[in-house]
């Protein structure tokens, strides 16, 4: 004989749950609204910081007192912390928005054919005119150079760390590649300098501005390889083993194109931090207001550091054109990281079969 | 004819751990072999060590034999990549090429490895082997269409096809259908069935009903205890295993009265 197991039962819970009216953030938000300002005229704030301050704070504490009392704990939780998610957001994207914003308005007025055409050569901060032609050829030629030769060996060091690294040698190349991740650029700027030009006795030049470079991108883009190598599934590698296929063409045919999107990703990034350094380019190739396009020898200009002397830190002086032209030169150079962006992305995206 | 494969006195390493212990065993030519056993009894990585795949995980290594038609697939003077090619293979998780195409996946053994032959002959490749893995009808007209957009059983059968598209002379496979619906598992079994006249055909199942049905030999594995190497119980042809095994391990394990 069997004894039956009871659990005491309790009253069965109730399926439905009172919500608050659709209207209720708005409510809620004019209320708090109209409360702020009344306040700001009762208490004489000067601005409206504090009101907003104050207008936002009322918001999230009537709402949530509103949402406990009618629908209960949970969901009064639920609107708090989604308020606080949006409202981190938002405070999180205006710093980004205001940057392009800014740079988008004040460099605008710069841009003309003209000034994508034309060098410095010969104009003074007081003259009008002028372009940016010289420092965009430096700083396609300097950042092409420094990711022609940091992409390559940046990609095979992750493929080395991923597929045959074991061991000490392999633990010391990570630990380096993140100890170089954290080297400011003017030290890596100094470093370069010192063997370089004062090793070798150089003037400055574009491509020791490369080496530099290099130097600052190789542990971004090992970095971002190696997560993505190691995203490869094994079961790939090891389908193509089974076929009889030598590790090395399973490497360049299989993990590779597989790990294709994430590679382009991480180049990319490395790329676009680079392009905007400054120091170890004032440092190692200095700036000409002449084109020079010969990365070998000779100061060439490049857009950060073009910025850097239109606005008058290099001569002491911006004069009357200099900083409109240095926020053109500064609205040339997120342009150009972004072309580079979306054509590098487009032609991730075009190579590999389809799925539709 | 296919050829026969020999293994003499076996034994499968993991770094120190010896997995697999003392196998001995002859597979038939142009016969489907099954090994059966509970999980961790070894057959997986036994099944591995015959195209020397074993080696391919940090630590895998191998003592003993294994001759096709004579020759032993351990000796010096033999080229790993080339006893794949021979020995071919199917995974548990059909694990086709993402970034190619159904038809750039069937001729991957030679695509990747750089070998070129003239279009027709790919073409030719590509409609003999869909056929063989009767898979040809469903993706005849999306063939340029990527290989993770088919089904699990398509894309299993996708794997069968690439694996045999390097006209192997034995096709390992490793529990082809447990990740597999009814449906796709007997259109994979009516497909070794097929297959096994040209091909020796090693295939490791936990179902046994499947093992019933598609081998003609069956060899029984079993490990003594966790941490312990997996042995050869038992190994003869499938009606007898299943109806008058001579171990009583292989009695309890056939009969489901087994852990």
């Amino acid at each position: 004989m069997t004894t039956a197991i009871s659990i005491p039962r309790t009253e069965r819970p109730t399926l439905n749950a009172k919500r608050l009216p659709r209207s209720a953030p708005g409510i809620a938000g004019l209320t708090a609204v109209a409360a702020a300002l009344t306040a700001r005229g009762i208490l004489h704030w000067t601005g409206y910081f504090t009101a907003g301050f104050t207008a936002a704070l009322l918001y999230v504490l009537l709402l949530g007192v509103w949402s406990v009392a009618v629908e209960g704990r949970r969901r009064a939780t639920d609107r708090i912390v989604g308020i606080v998610v949006g409202a981190c957001l938002i405070a999180a994207s205006i710093p980004l928005v205001m940057i392009l914003g800014y740079i988008a308005v004040k460099g605008a007025p710069a841009l003309s054919p003209t000034f994508l055409t034309h060098s410095m050569n010969g104009i003074t901060g007081a003259q009008a005119g002028g372009g940016v032609y010289h420092a965009l050829i430096g700083t396609l030629e300097q950042v092409g150079i420094a990711a022609a030769v940091a992409l390559p060996i940046g990609i095979l060091t992750a493929i080395y760390l991923v597929e045959f690294g074991r061991g000490a040698f392999a633990r010391g190349v990570a630990f380096f590649v993140d100890v170089m991740n954290g080297v400011p650029s003017i030290v890596a700027g100094l470093f370069v300098f010192t063997f370089l030009l004062l090793g070798l006795g150089l003037r400055p030049f574009g491509a020791a501005g490369s080496v530099a470079l290099v130097v600052l991108m190789l542990p971004i883009v090992i970095r971002s390889a190696e997560e993505m190598i190691r995203l490869v599934p094994h079961e790939l590698r090891e389908a193509s083993d089974a076929l009889g296929v030598p590790r090395w063409r399973t490497i360049v045919k299989v993990v590779l194109p597989t790990a294709l999107s994430g590679l382009v990703t991480g180049s990319l990034l490395a790329i676009s931090r680079v392009a905007g350094e400054t120091a170890p380019l004032i440092l190692l190739v200095g700036y000409s207001a002449r084109i020079n396009s010969d990365p070998l020898s000779g100061d060439q200009a490049s857009l950060p550091v073009m910025i850097w002397d239109q606005l008058g830190k290099r001569s002491g002086d911006a004069g009357a054109f200099g900083e409109t032209r240095a926020w053109g030169a500064a609205l040339v150079l997120i342009l150009l990281v972004l072309a580079v962006n979306l054509a590098a992305r487009l032609l991730a995206r075009l190579t590999g079969p389809r799925s539709w | 004819m296919p050829p026969r494969i020999d293994v003499h006195n076996l034994d499968a390493y993991y770094g120190d751990f010896r997995a697999v212990e003392g196998v001995t065993i002859s597979v038939e030519p142009g016969e489907v072999t099954a090994l059966i056993g509970p999980s961790g009894c070894g057959k997986s990585t036994f099944l591995r060590t015959i195209n020397r795949m074993h080696e391919v995980t940090p630590g895998g290594r191998v003592q003993g034999s294994v001759r096709l038609d004579g020759q032993d697939l351990y000796g010096r003077d033999i080229d790993p990549t080339a006893v794949r090619r021979t020995v071919g293979m199917v995974f548990q998780r059909p694990n086709p090429f993402p970034t190619m195409s159904i038809y750039d996946n069937v001729i991957a053994g030679d695509k990747i490895a750089g070998i070129k032959r003239r279009k027709a002959v790919f073409d030719d490749i590509v409609e003999s082997s869909l056929r063989a893995a009767n898979l040809w009808q469903e993706v005849a007209h999306r063939l340029h269409k990527t290989g993770a957009s088919l089904s699990g059983g398509q894309q299993q059968r996708l794997c069968i096809a690439r694996a045999i598209a390097v006209q192997p002379a034995v096709l390992l496979m490793d529990e082809p259908c447990s990740a597999l619906d009814p449906i796709s598992t007997l259109a994979v079994e009516s497909l070794i069935t097929q297959l096994k006249s040209d091909y020796t055909i090693v295939i490791v199942t936990h179902n046994m009903q499947q093992a019933a049905r598609v081998s003609d030999r069956t060899a029984f594995f079993t490990v003594a205890d966790q941490g312990m190497p997996g042995r050869l119980v038992e190994y003869g042809p499938t009606a007898e295993i299943f109806t008058a095994a001579t171990h009583q391990a292989t009695r309890d394990y056939v009969g489901g009265r087994f852990g």
